[in-house]
């Protein structure tokens, strides 16, 4: 009985274990997605929270992303002294020239707007700490 | 070297008061047998005065304009005049023409007007032209043939029948990189009003063609990019030298193909990256250019400006001014036949900001 209990218990165990189907990786995928495009649609202003205060788009300076280089992040910014990650150069960008307030790191509009930006740099490599 | 600087400072007492007294303005000249046809002129750009409600508009891009203004006021020699380069407006709305003619009105020299697809798809141009005057227009000046351009007309389809307002119609091509936009064009009948008002000109006038978007092909994805340069081009290709300058692209380009030499000019308001910047879409940016310097974006004014032009022999030399960015100049060179950066041409010479990845 012992012995059966505990085979069954391994059991369950191993069925608890990482593994995963085609399509759970397409599933997972699409969530992915679909936070990107949310991304760009607050990137582009369209989406119906605003970041800002002056209907100033952070597409604006950067189309397609372009010139946000989150795949350079954290890096040293000389203008705040310190080495950054990148959802601090966001915020950054939120209070100045969109004159908005900061967004929690972790909250879904941040989320968004980073996985949009890492999303326009698919297939650059990764180069932490270039200038 | 077959040219000289001269470099005049703004010392002048009463001139220029306050922090203007120590703007580094100098003018580029080249000495040429010919001086006849020797004289200068500003351009202003892409300032994309932006409404927010009331009286209210983004006070960044309101300050590039006017201390481009400002500066324009400054230029000894006077310039004999002054371009406005396209996309005054953001989203074309009376409230941002008005407040933007506004601004330029404190300019103290004559300026003509080109059209920006942010001043033209709200209304198709109609309030702007209550302002400013016709779209397309020639003028000479001093030996030289001036010709503007609407360069960013598109599709009949695109413009009449996609969208179901004109709001609408001005949002979609006012996100430079939404795919929902569609190519610039002169288009067939403003290519045949070209043609015609070349036929009086000799072949040997010097011409300047003004356009917001760049007649050559950079970058299709930002419309960089005229649908029809090649055929543009064509009807240009009989005189002997032709000078392109267009608006639009934020930031530094020049290139040369067959007789015709282009230059951008600056915007006011804000710098757009390279297009080489955005890895995922191939571009073809001109081999000649050597970039500007990445954008500093804790100086809001850095990698924005505007210029000024010498018209020497024929041909263009631009100055940029760029504040809180050294100046750059972008001159014919007579003896390679093509516009080159005065100082950072030889790859040598140039600088990491000048990389943009």
């Amino acid at each position: 009985m012992k012995w059966i209990l505990a085979s069954l218990m391994f059991a369950a165990l191993s069925s608890q274990a990482d593994t995963f189907s085609k399509e759970d990786v397409a599933r997972w995928q699409g969530e992915y997605d679909s936070v990107a495009k949310y991304g760009r649609t607050l990137w582009t202003n369209s989406a119906k929270i605003k970041l800002g205060t002056n209907g100033v788009a952070c597409a604006q300076c950067h189309p397609n992303g372009a010139n946000s280089h989150p795949e350079t992040y954290p890096k040293f910014q000389k203008q705040l002294g310190k080495v950054t990650q990148f959802w601090e150069m966001v915020n950054w960008c939120i209070r100045n020239p969109l004159q908005g307030k900061d967004l929690q790191p972790g909250s879904k509009e941040m989320t968004a707007l980073i996985a949009y930006a890492v999303s326009e740099r698919k297939g650059v490599k990764l180069e932490p700490g270039k200038h | 070297m077959s040219f000289k600087f001269s470099r005049r400072e703004f010392g002048k007492a009463g001139l220029a008061a306050g922090a203007l007294a120590t703007l580094p303005i100098s003018l580029v000249r080249l000495a040429f047998a010919d001086s006849a046809q020797d004289f200068t002129f500003a351009y202003i750009s892409d300032s994309h005065i932006q409404h927010i409600k009331g009286k209210e508009f983004v006070r960044n891009w309101d300050q590039g304009l006017k201390r481009a203004v400002a500066e324009c006021n400054l230029l000894l020699p006077k310039p004999d005049f002054v371009i406005y380069g396209g996309d005054l407006a953001q989203l074309g709305t009376k409230p941002e023409l008005d407040h933007g003619a506004e601004i330029m009105s404190a300019c103290k020299h004559k300026v003509h007007y080109v059209m920006g697809e942010h001043d033209y798809y709200l209304d198709l141009g109609e309030y702007w032209s209550k302002l400013f005057g016709p779209h397309t227009y020639s003028f000479d000046h001093k030996g030289v043939h001036f010709v503007v351009l609407n360069s960013i007309l598109t599709t009949d389809e695109w413009t009449f029948k996609r969208w179901p307002t004109a709001k609408q119609r001005m949002d979609e091509m006012a996100g430079l990189d939404n795919p929902n936009g569609s190519p610039f064009m002169v288009g067939e009948k403003q290519r045949e009003w070209l043609k015609k008002d070349l036929e009086k000109v000799d072949k040997n006038t010097p011409l300047v063609v003004l356009s917001h978007s760049p007649l050559q092909k950079i970058f299709k994805n930002w419309n960089f990019w005229t649908d029809d340069a090649e055929q543009v081009q064509a009807i240009l290709k009989p005189f002997k030298k032709v000078n392109v300058l267009y608006g639009h692209v934020h930031q530094i380009q020049y290139n040369k193909i067959g007789n015709i030499a282009f230059n951008s000019v600056m915007a006011t308001a804000w710098p757009w990256p390279y297009p080489q910047s955005y890895a995922l879409a191939e571009s073809h940016l001109p081999v000649l250019t050597v970039p500007m310097n990445r954008a500093d974006p804790f100086f809001e004014r850095d990698a924005t400006g505007w210029q000024f032009i010498g018209m020497n022999s024929g041909r263009v030399n631009a100055t940029f001014q760029l504040p809180d960015n050294d100046t750059r100049k972008v001159a014919y060179n007579t003896k390679t036949d093509k516009p080159e950066d005065v100082s950072f041409q030889d790859p040598a010479k140039r600088i990491p900001p000048q990389n943009h990845y």
